[in-house]
């Protein structure tokens, strides 16, 4: 193999798929650090904001712009789902919320397969032919696909170090008690979580079914993934969560130089236990819960 | 009057009682210490000034108005700041993002308040850019109380803010009490250290059992000879 | 249908609740006793089923097997492979919250379930395994089904009495204790680890033979069988609607929940075929909103635990 197939055929596909998963990561990250639970319906909610992106798709509206329609619309889902199913258990042992969840990813898949079916689904029909840039070969939808994440990752950090209520969340996420007693309302902090979850939803649902085809399991497959790069990266930890998007993303498209091609799901696995017996903070020193 | 006023307050977390009647008063620009045993219920009696327990008799009362019973947010913007004994900074945030945390709940210019707290804590203004996470303890503490400051409140209760710390950062944290004290703070603090804030304090209770046992001047309680029995290991 | 007809489905049915009595019961020494969170269900059962069907089944071409066995042999050997997968995931995650024991449990399941559609000379791939026996298989239909509902039933009450009497014991109220207070948990720190590893496994052995029990019934088994979200989400809702700490409840719930199941599943294939396929999904989110009205409204479920003088802790 030449340097350019592997660039190619490894590792740019890697790195695309890395970074969709960082930005399921990080919504992964955010709820586990700020909110102190596993959220295991990410996954399904990633899906029903795919599907919304298709629905507008198929009403005309170009894909890319769709994209922005559906976060905003996640993002008032997911508030709707805390308000719903989780907010009442907040009094009761965190593990009951993360047993809830599993009953949300259930009802959200359900609802795509029955509102949309169960066949796959693209947004454009047709073969793209990748463009050359110095040998790299990369389609464009790739390309927004990595400009997406970037600019996604960048607003969010700002939000996050600059903006008063992105301090509130972080202080929510560091010290809880301390950021009550600072006079943070846990209900408007716990919501605007909720609200910039369901966005990083509907836009990892979205590069994954723009990337490759849409199905209604397509979020749950790309759960354990997720979480393994969120763990990777250290809870609670935005960057980690990229930098555990990337690693996971592209030891899968490596997987295949060491393990048959159908174990590739199988990368994420090992990779989740092998930091929770190593390093279980994760590598930028996130936390434990 | 006195700023603070609590009457027979009884109370505590759930069911059981763990104060049986306890009164204090903190008056303007004073530094109130609160001393006596293990399991004495000191933080207990400060934390039911901050609508942390559940009290079930007794009035506190703050300026003139009634709190019993009120949520610590509401106490929070009536003017009364409380620094938890542990996990009292954002490890994960800058010194200046624990000042500005602190702060929240105020809006306009703060950077009189900012001047105010680096006068305070001259220490920390090079640090401002560290992760409190990262400070030594002394200065962790300094943190601590700079955050509570921020919102100008004109009580501060501070629970055991030497504990752990060597004897140097123990005078350290006295100084800036006074200080404090001096721009207009009224503090009521829980020691361990029962001599050395008896030594540095205006005026003193004793509590155990979940009760009043005395009260006085520091001085005068360093000078109880049965106060000195009980409590201050002679 | 006659009555006849109806006897039969009730014997069929009686069968597949005692299998799904032994689930609930393993998630009930793990989750109502112990705390752990297992959200792999399916894989362990499906380790189960096939390592019984392997020791057990008469040869075929391209596969392992056709060791023809006997059954005890199978079940045993279902009960130690689940419990042999069960061990090192528990002794890398029982360190921590529940949490990342779900995930991982999650993520085992998946695993099992590539092997068993990679890995055909082990499982047959997607053909999966046949000519599984089944004991008194020989017998005309009608008592061949009693007396594996007969075996079932028994291995049912066994399960059952040992798990209460293990409840019972000073190591079911360490757990409680555990369990209810996570300060105690983790100042008794190595030893409770042991302890909840114990629990894990023993629970996932019991899953195990519920699989084995499975496969002896259908003859069969094949990758489609086991649906791996639905099964474990299925058992979830058993056990929480029966209640959770409660091992008659934990039976309880199998039974209605698996009659409200079937049930459905009679009337939805009666539609017709346009809106028959969104029925069946419309099923899935109904146990999803279960879930749901259970824990908000009776989070103790139908039979609460009993414990004297405190009240139901979750």
């Amino acid at each position: 193999m030449t340097l350019m197939d592997f660039l190619n055929f490894h590792l740019v596909p890697g790195i695309v798929l890395g970074s969709i998963y960082a930005v399921g990561a990080i919504g992964i990250t955010l709820v586990f650090g700020i909110l102190r639970f596993a959220h295991f319906a990410h996954g399904d909610m990633a899906t029903l904001g795919a599907f919304i992106a298709l629905a507008l798709v198929t009403a005309g509206i170009d894909p890319w712009r769709a994209l922005p329609i559906a976060m905003a619309v996640m993002a008032v889902v997911a508030i709707g789902v805390d308000k719903l199913f989780y907010d009442y258990l907040k009094a009761r042992p965190k593990i009951v919320t993360v047993m809830a969840s599993l009953g949300v990813a259930l009802m959200l898949r359900a609802v795509v397969q029955v509102v949309f079916g169960v066949d796959p689904r693209t947004y454009a029909s047709g073969i793209v032919r990748p463009d050359d840039y110095f040998g790299i070969l990369l389609r464009d939808r790739e390309l927004y696909t990595l400009a997406a994440v970037v600019l996604i990752v960048i607003g969010l950090t700002l939000f996050l170090r600059h903006s008063r209520w992105g301090k509130a969340m972080r202080a929510m996420s560091d010290n809880p008690d301390l950021a009550r007693l600072s006079g943070v309302d846990n209900r408007k902090v716990t919501m605007l979580t909720w609200a910039i979850v369901g966005a990083l939803c509907a836009a990892s649902g979205f590069m994954l079914g723009i990337n490759n085809e849409l199905h209604s399991m397509m979020g749950w497959q790309v759960l354990l993934p997720m979480f393994a790069a969120a763990i990777l990266g250290g809870v609670g930890r935005v960057e980690g969560a990229v930098l555990g998007g990337l690693i996971v993303g592209i030891a899968e498209e490596m997987s295949i130089f060491i393990l048959p091609a159908q174990y590739k799901a199988a990368t994420a696995f090992v990779l989740l236990l092998l930091i929770l017996l190593v390093r279980p903070r994760g590598l930028l020193n996130g936390k434990v819960l | 009057m006195a700023l603070l006023d609590m009457k027979d307050v009884r109370g505590g977390y759930g069911d059981a009682d763990v104060l049986h009647g306890v009164s204090m008063r903190v008056g303007e620009r004073e530094i109130v210490v609160i001393v006596g045993p293990n399991g004495a219920g000191k933080s207990t009696a400060m934390k039911s000034v901050f609508g942390l327990l559940t009290v079930r008799g007794g009035s506190i009362v703050f300026d003139g108005e009634d709190i019993t019973g009120w949520a610590p947010d509401r106490i929070v913007q009536r003017g009364i700041c409380y620094v938890p004994q542990v996990d009292n900074v954002f490890r994960e945030m800058t010194v200046h993002e624990n000042f500005e945390m602190g702060a929240f709940l105020r809006r306009g210019d703060l950077s009189a308040a900012y001047d105010r707290i680096y006068g305070l804590f001259p220490d920390l203004k090079a640090k401002r850019r560290n992760l409190a996470g990262d400070l030594s303890g002394g200065q962790r503490q300094m943190v601590a109380m700079g955050r509570a400051l921020m919102l100008d409140p004109k009580l501060l209760l501070l629970d055991e803010p030497t504990a752990g710390l060597s004897p140097k950062y123990m005078e350290q944290i006295f100084q800036i009490t006074r200080d404090v004290r001096d721009a207009g703070v009224s503090i009521l603090l829980v020691e361990q250290h029962a001599k050395q804030a008896l030594a540095f304090c205006d005026r003193g209770y004793v509590l155990a059992t979940g009760a009043n046992r005395h009260e006085g001047s520091g001085q005068a309680l360093l000078a109880d000879r049965e106060v000195a029995e009980m409590f201050l290991g002679g | 249908m006659d009555l006849l007809g109806l006897a039969n489905y009730a014997v069929f049915m009686g069968i597949l609740i005692g299998i799904y009595a032994l689930l609930s019961l393993g998630l009930n020494i793990q989750w109502g006793f112990t705390g752990l969170f297992n959200a792999g269900i399916a894989g362990f059962f499906a380790v189960g089923a096939y390592a019984s069907a392997i020791l057990t089944s008469l040869p075929a071409s391209g596969r392992l097997g056709g060791y023809e066995l006997p059954l005890v042999v199978g079940w045993l050997a279902s009960m130690a492979a689940a419990a042999a997968i069960a061990w090192p995931i528990g002794k890398i995650c029982l360190r921590f919250r529940s949490d990342y024991l779900a995930i991982a449990t999650i993520g085992i399941a998946e695993i099992i379930r590539l092997v068993i559609r990679t890995e055909g000379w082990l499982t047959g791939g997607v053909r999966g395994v046949t000519g599984v026996p089944r004991p008194f298989g020989d017998l005309d239909y009608m008592p061949s089904q009693l007396a594996y509902l007969a075996i079932v039933a028994t291995l049912v009450l066994v399960a059952y009495l040992l798990v209460e009497r293990q409840v019972k014991a000073p190591w079911g109220r360490m757990m409680r204790a555990i369990r209810d207070n996570e300060l105690a948990a983790a100042a008794m720190g190595k030893q409770v680890e042991a302890r909840r590893l114990q629990a894990f496994v023993f629970g996932s052995a019991l899953m195990g033979l519920a699989g084995a029990l499975f496969v002896h019934f259908n003859r069969s088994i094949t990758p489609e069988a086991i649906d791996p979200m639905i099964a474990t989400f299925l058992i979830w809702i058993m056990l929480i609607l029966g209640g959770s700490g409660n091992n008659r409840g934990a039976i309880l719930g199998a039974a209605v929940i698996w009659i409200i199941w079937s049930v459905s599943e009679l009337l939805t294939d009666r539609l017709p075929t346009e809106i028959a396929v969104q029925a069946k999904y419309a099923r899935v989110f109904i146990i999803g909103l279960t879930l749901q009205l259970v824990l908000r409204f009776r989070p103790e479920g139908i039979l609460p635990e009993r414990q004297a003088g405190a009240p139901p802790h979750r």
